[in-house]
């Protein structure tokens, strides 16, 4: 029995590394514009996808190469979207901002759709494929890729934004963008960066984590949704919580599934999100909102 | 009498398209879904434009009609007409206790919970296969009729769909301008001052989510014996969005905008089919480019637009008579 337990524990923190990722990249997205992105499971989508495009054939490029290339291509797609889709459209509401994301999220995917076809495609694992044995459970080599990828990513976030002066301009634009433009901010060029950081976190999530979940054009729709459930989880806008949140999501998911059944697995996290919101409205970690009259 | 001019007008207009277009695909088989679908998207708008409270899970209450019927009609073998008012009841039921604790969050909280709902109500209809037939879904389920006249063309399931979508569009204006409908809008504009007004915000909020969960779950249940045939991709977090979508696109706050929305959701797709591979993209990019650009939907959009043609032409007009004096 421990030692299921205990497997159940090593995979749900290999998946909820991966939503933790996601709920970071929409965090960040939603503290510099305000703005819940829709389309964040599509970065993870596009990351892994080009990756496996990338390496592919006799062609193909050494997997290192290609993923710091799937990187930089979804960088481009994510400040494409904040220059095309979320710029123009300053000022509308939240519906309006959603919907503008799901329509850039089916787009995206039409696209892929159109370029890889309805495949399930595999990446090749970064160190092989021998499991690990951990007491009586067995880990994948690539599971210590995601967890130990994810983990730098954080706490390198967390740095960029503490430390750094460009982290710091963005923490400024989205405290008061006003008040950031008078200091000599450039906020439009803090939001493309904002939105380039928030989509390589997605790819780098979805490069990590394809050689184990193979990855196919629909893959991010459920990632978003988990990332989106992440970030709620742990109270919209605090990327720390949103990190919680996923692993959180990732443990809960994983101990359903082996305890009570997989098929209601995403069911059971959601109800226990609900159960959360019920009580907490405004998230785990979340301070609560005060309404201006 | 001037108040519901518009709704005598599309009136005339559903009834008059049959005759127009006699057999025509685009009217009897497309048509039905569209009425279908501005039925949901009517009395999504009610909670959403109105009472300004998003839902991103309003398939659930749609699909909880539709299994209702399909399940006691093909499994034990009911008459499909009580079906609909025990679909009714279960729904309502559930919307009633789900109601207070969702509709106490706001913004992204919300939107984050409606679809929480829609997406376990989804999964429990995949799930419970020996119920609902899991992912194959439930086939032969009977049609509708009524003194041996029965629903069996798709001009009289035109006829059936058509008058009930007028029948929910003349109660969702009624009830826009009744005191409920009154205090709804108000509280969309500040639920702070709505309670200073006197008006019970949670009771209000709790009514309106049960009313729009009742209409879907109607349209829900003729949907089912309209198809005779349901599965679970029907009620799924895409066509919560869709809804959504058509509120939005139609204009928020606006019934025929819903309307409008619905059709143009509904027709778009079988438009597209002739661009193939493409149909995906194209969507999207559709769907991006009219909230970029018309933000405040097509409907109140078009309003607008013929506001301000007609302001410049009273305003040149008003200085040629200026000049004419000078």
């Amino acid at each position: 029995m421990f030692d299921q337990i205990l497997q159940f524990l090593l995979t749900g923190i290999t998946v909820g590394s991966t939503y933790a990722l996601v709920g970071l990249g929409f965090a960040i997205i939603y503290n510099a514009s305000d703005v819940v992105n829709f389309s964040q499971g599509e970065f993870v989508m596009i990351g892994a996808m080009s990756a496996v495009a990338l390496t592919a054939g006799d062609t193909g490029l050494p997997l290192w190469v290609a993923a710091i290339a799937a990187v930089l291509i979804t960088m481009l797609v994510g400040m494409a979207l904040q220059r095309f889709a979320i710029a123009p459209a300053r000022g509308a509401s939240v519906v309006t901002t959603i919907i503008i994301t799901i329509g850039a999220s089916i787009f995206l995917r039409g696209i892929a759709l159109l370029v890889w076809g309805k495949d399930l495609f595999p990446l090749p694992s970064f160190s092989g494929d021998e499991p690990i044995q951990i007491g009586n459970a067995t880990i994948l080599p690539q599971s210590l890729w995601v967890m130990g990828g994810a983990a730098l990513l954080v706490f390198g976030a967390q740095y960029f934004f503490n430390h750094t002066t460009l982290g710091k301009a963005i923490l400024a634009c989205s405290c008061n963008k006003t008040a950031a433009h008078l200091v000599g901010i450039n906020v439009s060029i803090m939001l493309l960066v904002a939105y380039g950081l928030s989509a390589a976190l997605g790819a780098m999530a979805g490069i990590l984590v394809a050689p184990i979940t193979f990855t196919s054009y629909d893959t991010g729709v459920m990632l978003g949704l988990k990332g989106f459930s992440a970030a709620i989880l742990g109270g919209m806008g605090n990327p720390m919580g949103a990190v919680a949140g996923g692993l959180l999501l990732g443990l809960i998911e994983s101990l359903a599934a082996g305890l009570i059944s997989s098929g209601y697995k995403d069911a059971i996290g959601f109800i226990i999100l609900l159960l959360v919101l019920f009580f907490r409205p405004s998230g785990l970690f979340g301070k609560a909102s005060v309404d201006r009259v | 009498m001037r108040r519901l001019g518009g709704f005598y007008l599309l009136a005339v207009a559903v009834a008059a398209l049959p005759f127009i277009f006699p057999d025509n695909y685009f009217v009897t088989v497309v048509g039905v879904s569209a009425g279908l679908h501005a039925i949901l998207a009517v009395s999504l708008n009610l909670l959403m434009g109105y009472a300004g409270q998003i839902s991103l899970g309003h398939a659930a209450f749609f699909g909880m009609g539709a299994y209702t019927s399909a399940i006691l009609t093909t499994r034990y073998g009911w008459n499909p007409w009580p079906t609909i008012l025990v679909g009714l009841a279960f729904t309502g039921v559930i919307a009633y206790i789900v109601a207070r604790p969702i509709l106490k969050l706001k913004g992204h909280y919300l939107a984050m919970a409606t679809l929480g709902l829609g997406i376990i109500v989804h999964i429990v209809i995949v799930q419970m296969g020996w119920l609902t037939g899991g992912p194959d879904g439930l086939g032969s389920i009977p049609t509708l009729s009524l003194f041996g006249w029965t629903v069996d063309t798709d001009l009289r399931w035109y006829a059936v769909i058509g008058t009930l979508l007028m029948l929910v569009i003349w109660l969702a204006l009624n009830l826009i301008d009744s005191r409920s409908g009154r205090a709804l809008r108000a509280l969309h504009g500040s639920e702070v001052a709505a309670e200073m007004m006197g008006i019970d915000t949670a009771a209000t909020k709790t009514g309106v989510f049960v009313l729009a969960a009742l209409i879907a779950s109607l349209a829900g249940s003729v949907f089912a014996h309209q198809q005779a045939f349901v599965s679970p991709g029907s009620f799924d977090f895409f066509f919560s969005i869709e809804l959504v979508t058509m509120v939005v696109l139609g204009g928020m706050a606006s019934t025929y905008g819903a309307v409008l929305g619905a059709i143009i959701l509904t027709f778009l797709p079988e438009l597209l089919v002739v661009f193939e591979d493409y149909e995906v993209m194209i969507f999207g990019a559709i769907l991006m480019g009219m909230m970029i650009f018309l933000p405040q939907g097509l409907f109140i959009g078009f309003q607008d637009l013929l506001r301000k043609f007609t302001h410049r032409r009273a305003v040149t007009k008003k200085e040629e008579s200026s000049h004419g004096v000078a």
